[in-house]
């Protein structure tokens, strides 16, 4: 379908370039990796009168680890994600969440704050990075702010991003002592796909657990009274089994052509003890190794 | 509202000026003439597009063409060394892997941008490189085993 929609192009080579084209036109888009945008332009679900091209912004760029703290820029890619050495070392389920977006021909374009932008309700970052409690940081005509990705997710397709702003990048914090973690995602076929649910674990020494959900509510969300459950135990049949009964009332989904509500409410169970387990297991030193199937 | 923009196109330079709302797809195919990539979902789920952008395999239906000005593309016309059949087209020949043939050019260049980082992949990698291919025809076991036995040659 070709896009009908005509606009003009424009590729900022700096921030304050780009922010000025911001404000110039109407309804501007801004255009990264391109993956989510090229579609919405070609079904006329957005009709801009401008397209920015940031991909200029060599800033933005860089995925480096300070201070206990991952940067993922605006610009990096899932590709480059997967094949980071801090990543690699320090964050191998950030690793192992890329590698089922997509498909290498979609991940070698797509970057990780577009997907937090187009911020639908499947998106394959958000469970993630709630579970590093990670921090959005913008930069627009009135400064720099932080916005932490629990107040990011507004709705399906809304964020807290404001007009004029451009999302700069994410930082994800490394959590203190040691952590595992655990991404399963529920598709349809072991190959590109959106996911019917997904469901990220993580296991922090002393027995603390983060669990987050993605694609069975509108926005993806913390299972804070789940987490709460099972913080500071010893995990048995008896408190999965308790844990389970907490997912009907954590999750919200729905009934779509991907999955019945029913379905995915019974797989998000069965795969948050699995994700535990596998989380749990990694953090010991054993476990399934990374990017495993474990449905 | 067009832009002139100046890009490498399988070794060749080319200066062309693209309308700001067509794909990179587009362009290759009504523009220059290069028929390789096809287009078959024109959304990025199908992978028969697929071209690569200095050396890394997309989706040529999600690019605006306007985006490759000062880069480097190659389709599977610029994968043919001297124009010839390379090997790993010729282990498809070998192996029977195609039947309407659509999807093959995506798939040889989604193998080619694996074979350049990993020239011995697994059956594992090489399924998770065509991840994105959908072939219609073949059931995929012809275009696997083309890939196993090109992957697995001496050189």
């Amino acid at each position: 379908m070709p896009i009908i929609n005509e606009f003009a192009y424009v590729k900022p080579a700096t921030v304050a370039q780009a922010l000025k084209w911001l404000a110039r036109y109407k309804k501007p888009a801004i255009l990264a990796g391109g993956t989510d945008l090229l579609n919405s332009l070609k079904d006329g679900s957005i009709k801009p009168d401008a397209v920015i091209d940031i991909k200029g912004l060599d800033t933005l760029h860089k995925i480096s680890f300070a201070g206990k703290r991952l940067y993922v820029g605006a610009l990096v890619t899932f590709s480059e994600l997967i094949e980071a050495e801090a990543v690699r070392r320090l964050f191998p389920v950030l690793a192992e969440t890329a590698r089922t977006i997509g498909s290498p021909g979609i991940r070698n374009r797509a970057t990780m704050v577009g997907n937090i932008c187009s911020a639908v309700p499947c998106l394959d970052s958000g469970p993630l990075l709630l579970a590093y409690d990670a921090v959005v940081t913008t930069v627009g005509r009135g400064g720099k702010r932080e916005i932490p990705i629990v107040k990011w997710f507004r709705g399906p397709k809304k964020t807290s991003l404001k007009s004029g702003e451009i999302v700069s990048g994410v930082i994800i914090p490394l959590p203190e002592g040691k952590h595992a973690g655990c991404f399963i995602k529920l598709g349809r076929y072991a190959g590109e796909d959106l996911a019917q649910a997904s469901v990220l674990a993580m296991a922090l020494e002393g027995n603390r657990f983060r669990v987050a959900f993605g694609s069975v509510a509108p926005v993806p969300f913390r299972a804070k009274g789940i987490e709460k459950l099972l913080n500071g135990k010893q995990l048995d049949a008896r408190l999965f089994a308790e844990a389970k009964k907490l997912v009907a009332a954590a999750i919200a989904p729905i009934t779509d052509l991907r999955a019945t509500k029913e379905y995915r409410a019974h797989m998000c169970r069965v795969m948050l003890e699995r994700s535990l387990k596998a989380a749990l297991g990694r953090l010991a030193g054993g476990g399934p190794a990374y990017g495993e199937r474990l449905l | 509202m067009n832009q002139r923009i100046e890009f490498v196109l399988n070794s060749e330079k080319r200066s062309v000026e693209p309308r700001a709302n067509q794909t990179l797809l587009e362009m290759l195919r009504d523009t220059l003439g290069v028929k390789s990539p096809k287009c078959g979902c024109d959304r990025g789920d199908c992978g028969s597009c697929t071209v690569m952008i200095d050396g890394r395999a997309v989706r040529s239906c999600l690019v605006l063409a306007v985006e490759v000005d000062g880069h480097e593309v190659k389709t599977l016309e610029g994968l043919m060394p001297g124009g010839k059949f390379s090997a790993l087209q010729k282990s498809f020949l070998a192996h029977n892997s195609f039947q309407c043939g659509f999807c093959t050019p995506g798939v040889i260049v989604a193998v080619s941008e694996l074979l350049e980082k990993n020239p011995h992949p697994d059956r594992n990698e090489i399924k998770e490189a065509l991840s994105g291919n959908l072939c219609r025809c073949t059931g995929y076991t012809p275009i696997i085993e083309a890939v196993v036995a090109h992957a697995g040659r001496e050189e």
